[in-house]
């Protein structure tokens, strides 16, 4: 995988995550809730532009003209979720990762690649704490922790394999064997991208080429 | 997950009073930090802010005003028509003592 590719990836994550997750808005289980997680879907929409804008003169065609087998992002972000132990589970399986690679990449020899990787995880601290928050109130729960068990593949399958071992060491679960993640890893896409691609590019499409917003 | 009010006070800019700005309802302190950040300081409009359980403020409302003690406050003094009346009079005795004076002098 070329850096691009990697610098891609990371981008299609944070958009599509961001895109999912701004689905509870207005209908999380708790109104501050609602307002903090929403919030956190709009930074994670604005790091995927800031990485779009790293890689492409026009961002708004990168993140939207392609089709959606295209798109670098893994299973994970691309579930629907339907309920707030498997939301928040993800949230932290998600975090928990991305610090890993946010980490890797801050030491990128490209120093405009480093100094956005510094700048968005100074932001993530703030949705790291958020996560390990619910983390630490709901891992006890049944349903919390069959939701964990149940992503778990997903998120190993959003790192790159020489960096899976330090989110095993760091979340306490074993790495599982390639059946398992078969069709989770980056790469691989699940059915739920294409409908929520086309939500996500209806008015752009809809719109006639070169329309100025 | 029992719930308590934290009432919110922000400080816009350093050196500045806390304000009270509204309140976050959360289980403990985390919560209501992670919320109140989100709610009171994502646009940039707080430098700090300080979260205060409900439970922890003294409400003081009632008070004993039985006798007109209106001297001691700042409007007790209406300092304005206090300086009208002051100054008419002092008009008022300057045209009389002029009056007196040319009266004694055409005599």
């Amino acid at each position: 995988m070329s850096p691009t590719d990697a610098l891609l990836g990371i981008a299609d994550d944070e958009l599509v995550l961001g895109w999912r997750e701004s689905e509870w808005t207005g209908i999380a289980p708790l109104l501050e809730e609602d307002v903090a997680f929403s919030s956190i879907a709009q930074n994670e929409i604005g790091h995927a532009r800031a990485l779009y804008q790293l890689l492409s003169e026009d961002a708004d065609a990168l993140a939207f003209d392609r089709p959606p087998g295209e798109y670098r992002c893994a299973p994970l972000v691309e579930l629907r979720l339907l309920d707030w132990a498997h939301t928040i589970a993800r949230r932290w399986l998600y975090e928990t990762a991305d610090e890993i690679r946010l980490g890797a990449l801050k030491d990128d020899p490209d120093p405009e690649v480093a100094g956005l990787a510094a700048k968005i995880d100074r932001e993530e601290a703030y949705h790291r704490m958020h996560a390990e928050m619910w983390h630490e109130r709901l891992r006890d729960e049944p349903r919390f922790r069959e939701a964990v068990e149940e992503l778990w593949p997903y998120a190993v399958g959003l790192l790159p394999e020489q960096l899976r071992a330090e989110l095993a060491a760091r979340t306490g679960l074993d790495l599982p064997g390639d059946t398992v993640l078969r069709g989770k890893e980056r790469g691989s896409h699940t059915d739920e991208l294409a409908e929520l691609w086309g939500e996500m590019t209806m008015v752009r499409r809809s719109a006639p080429a070169g329309a100025q917003w | 997950m029992s719930e308590h009010v934290w009432e919110v006070f922000r400080q816009e800019r350093r050196g500045q009073p806390f304000e009270h700005a509204g309140s976050v309802v959360a289980p403990d302190a985390d919560f209501a930090e992670a919320w109140a950040r989100e709610q009171y300081g994502r646009r940039g409009e707080s430098v700090a802010l300080w979260l205060v359980p409900r439970d922890a403020i003294r409400d003081v409302e009632d008070w004993a005003d039985e006798f007109d003690l209106k001297y001691r406050r700042v409007d007790g003094y209406s300092i304005k028509a206090r300086l009208k009346e002051a100054r008419e009079l002092a008009a008022e005795s300057a045209a009389r003592s002029r009056g007196a004076f040319s009266a004694g002098e055409s005599q």
